[in-house]
């Protein structure tokens, strides 16, 4: 899916008003607060993230209080309220990618882009840790924009990187 | 003539190649004028050799592994569409010791052909189960599942039958509605057998949610699925479409009058939401914080009903169990812990895998037999058991069998099977500091001694690492273990202290730190 829709009402062709994004995704789940998971997955595909202007318009739709929404969207690591950088690496740091030399593989990663991990560095990367991708027989893991890499080295990371940043130059051009 | 070439579909298998093995295959073919058929398969198991290539001759399936990309020419050059030989050849795939040593019953379908071929699942053996019991009355069905002795395989290990029982006891109507509820939120490290039989064999485990919710009066059934598992998430939404289509799912299951609809519900990256109740409330939509017991899901479980929460391997295991009798299950294991058991080889270890066992397989076959030892080629030191939660063991338990009651007698667990080796570089200290920080980042908050614990204990630790009052301090982390352990809601703060604990007392000596020198 991508940002077609803006965030706010507009007006339709036919003086009907246009349902906003939020409203479309709430009522593809039947506007069930019990699908509230779901939907908050949907808006961060569509947008890259749940921004806090968005949970008042989901609360109303599903007749949750905004601190309900809140308090959802805070738990979860998953969600998150501002867009990661245009290439997004999720390192495993569990046990068995441990075992297998993950947290100096980590360390190396972030020192090379020159940020610390959770963060965005300045060529747009932003690295976060993850716990356990299931691919424990074949540590270290990795996801980098989606994909999952796994046996990696040094090398590997950064070539996976650099796939990711020039694809996703390439999609801006 | 047409042959069919094998590349895993996977998530392991792509993550080192897959797609470009299948990409150069399909190009090579077409280059050299071959006739050649790509199924994308699940995987076998047998990570280490992923990508695993297999090729079907009229001498059965031949196995090449793992394959790079760069290696396809040259497998054509060597003939491998008909078997050919090569320094990647591992000869028939059957015949591969670590496959051909296993006891697969549950996993007796993966890797043989595309998941998604219902055809192809039928003539391997699939819906027998479910047939089985579309002609029986819920309580028989329900009886078998008790008779096969099958224990919960999430880690707890707790009856199935008794828990099928409880809900089928249950009454139900059309406003009082029971649920299936899998879970499918594998977030243990050095665990993957849930992963790899959503997405190699995702009937299976469908079908058994089908029987389940057929013998304990539910019709709606829910697969509670974790977002890191993205693949997972397809594969499985996709058969579920599929069996609808084929009339499996739906109003009318084949004709029976009695319906059952199945829905896959993302996580969103929370380690908790695997503990049953975390579970339920993220499936209603809430933040997953655990919940008090009594009452049990069973009798309030989703939206207060009845509900029936098995993990995947529990409920794959089902089909087998009614295709083939309660009693043929039963004949597999030791003591109490009936049948097999998936056991993941993970971490620093040469053979990493799925190793489908009876009980009673002993850790040190798993090890060094089936693993051959560390990947690093340095002695084993420690394996972790049963994911985050679970003991570290040393060399000298490696005898111990696999079985429930003897790792709990010797203060360990099984927990979903997996066993995480490290070689004798490990800092035990840092991995007990480690198990409080996990608990810190994924405590759901709800009760003190977990969520204050988890902290209080990675300071703690933090502070014999430094060498600051080291004896005092480890009396200290006794005191603070005993206390989660005792007095935490659920299994999360429950059992943090089991791999703490472990570490300290099977490895004091990575705990005697000196003080740091002081900085001059």
């Amino acid at each position: 899916m991508s940002i077609e829709a803006p965030l706010a009402s507009g007006a339709g062709p036919d003086d009907t008003p246009e349902p906003s994004l939020i409203a479309r995704l709430c009522a593809r789940h039947g506007d069930r607060p019990a699908a509230l998971i779901e939907i908050l997955h949907d808006l961060q595909e569509a947008l890259g993230a749940v921004p806090d202007g968005a949970l008042g318009e989901i609360a109303g739709r599903l007749n949750l209080t905004r601190a309900e929404v809140h308090g959802v969207v805070s738990f979860y690591h998953d969600f998150r309220a501002r867009p990661a950088g245009p290439v997004q690496v999720k390192v495993c740091r569990a046990e068995a990618c441990q075992a297998m030399g993950a947290r100096a593989l980590i360390e190396r990663l972030c020192a090379r882009q020159g940020v610390a991990l959770g963060g965005t560095s300045a060529g747009g990367v932003t690295i976060e840790a993850v716990y356990c991708l299931g691919l424990c027989a074949q540590s270290p893991a990795a996801q980098v924009n989606g994909r999952l890499h796994a046996r990696l080295t040094d090398d590997r990371l950064d070539a996976a990187i650099a796939a990711e940043a020039a694809g996703a130059a390439g999609a801006a051009a | 003539m047409t042959v069919t070439v094998y590349v895993p579909r996977d998530a392991a298998a792509k993550a080192v190649g897959a797609d470009a093995v299948a990409a150069a295959i399909a190009a090579e073919a077409a280059v050299r004028g071959l006739d050649v058929r790509l199924v994308r398969n699940g995987s076998r198991g047998l990570l280490w050799l992923e990508p695993l290539v297999e090729v079907a001759t009229p001498h059965g399936r031949v196995a090449y592994g793992p394959v790079d990309a760069a290696d396809v020419a040259d497998l054509f050059a060597a003939g491998f569409l008909a078997g050919g030989e090569h320094p990647l050849g591992l000869g028939p795939t059957d015949e591969i010791a670590y496959l051909k040593a296993q006891q697969r019953l549950t996993f007796a379908r993966i890797g043989l052909a595309d998941p998604l071929d219902l055809q192809a699942y039928e003539d391997q053996g699939g819906l027998a189960g479910l047939r089985q019991a579309l002609a029986m009355a819920p309580e028989a069905v329900v009886e078998q599942v008790t008779q096969s002795g099958l224990r919960g395989r999430g880690g707890a290990g707790f009856p199935a039958g008794i828990k099928w029982k409880t809900v089928l006891d249950q009454p139900a109507g059309p406003d009082s509605p029971k649920y299936v509820c899998c879970n499918a939120d594998e977030g243990d490290s050095g665990t993957f057998a849930d992963r790899l039989l959503m997405e190699g064999d995702p009937f299976c485990i469908l079908e058994g949610m089908i029987i389940a919710g057929l013998a304990t009066g539910a019709a709606e059934g829910l697969v509670y699925l974790r977002s890191e598992y993205p693949d997972a998430i397809a594969t499985m939404t996709e058969a579920v479409a599929i069996l609808e289509r084929a009339g499996w799912l739906g109003a009318d299951i084949a004709g029976s009058g009695r319906g059952f609809r199945i829905e896959i519900r993302r996580g969103a990256g929370a380690y908790i939401c695997g503990e049953e109740s975390s579970m339920l409330e993220s499936l209603e939509g809430r933040r997953g914080t655990v919940r008090a017991k009594p009452p049990i899901p069973a009798i309030a479980g989703l939206f207060g009903r009845p509900t029936l929460v098995n993990n995947v391997l529990t409920l794959a295991s089902v089909p087998w169990i009614l295709g083939h009798g309660a009693d043929a299950y039963r004949d597999f294991g030791m003591g109490r812990s009936r049948g097999t058991q998936a056991f993941q080889l993970a971490g620093n270890i040469r053979r990493g895998g799925l190793v489908e066992m009876a009980f009673g397989v002993t850790l040190r076959e798993l090890v060094e037999d089936f693993g051959g030892g560390t990947a690093s080629g340095r002695p084993f030191r420690s394996a972790q058991l049963g994911g985050p939660l679970g003991a570290y063991v040393d060399a000298p338990m490696l005898d111990l069998p696999m079985d429930y009651e003897a790792l709990a007698d010797a203060g360990a667990m099984l927990g979903h099977g997996g066993v995480v080796v490290f070689d004798d570089t490990v800092d035990m200290a840092e991995m007990a500091r480690f198990a409080f920080e996990f608990c810190e980042i994924e405590s759901c908050g709800k009760c003190t001694p977990c969520r204050v614990g988890a902290t209080r204990g990675r300071e703690t630790v933090e502070k014999v690492l430094r060498g600051e009052d080291v004896a005092r301090n480890l009396v200290l982390i006794e005191d603070l273990a005993e206390l989660m352990r005792d007095g935490s809601l659920c299994a999360m703060g429950g059992l943090t202290p089991m791999p703490v604990l472990s570490a300290i007392r099977l490895f004091p000596e990575d705990f005697d730190r000196a003080p740091a020198v002081a900085a001059e």
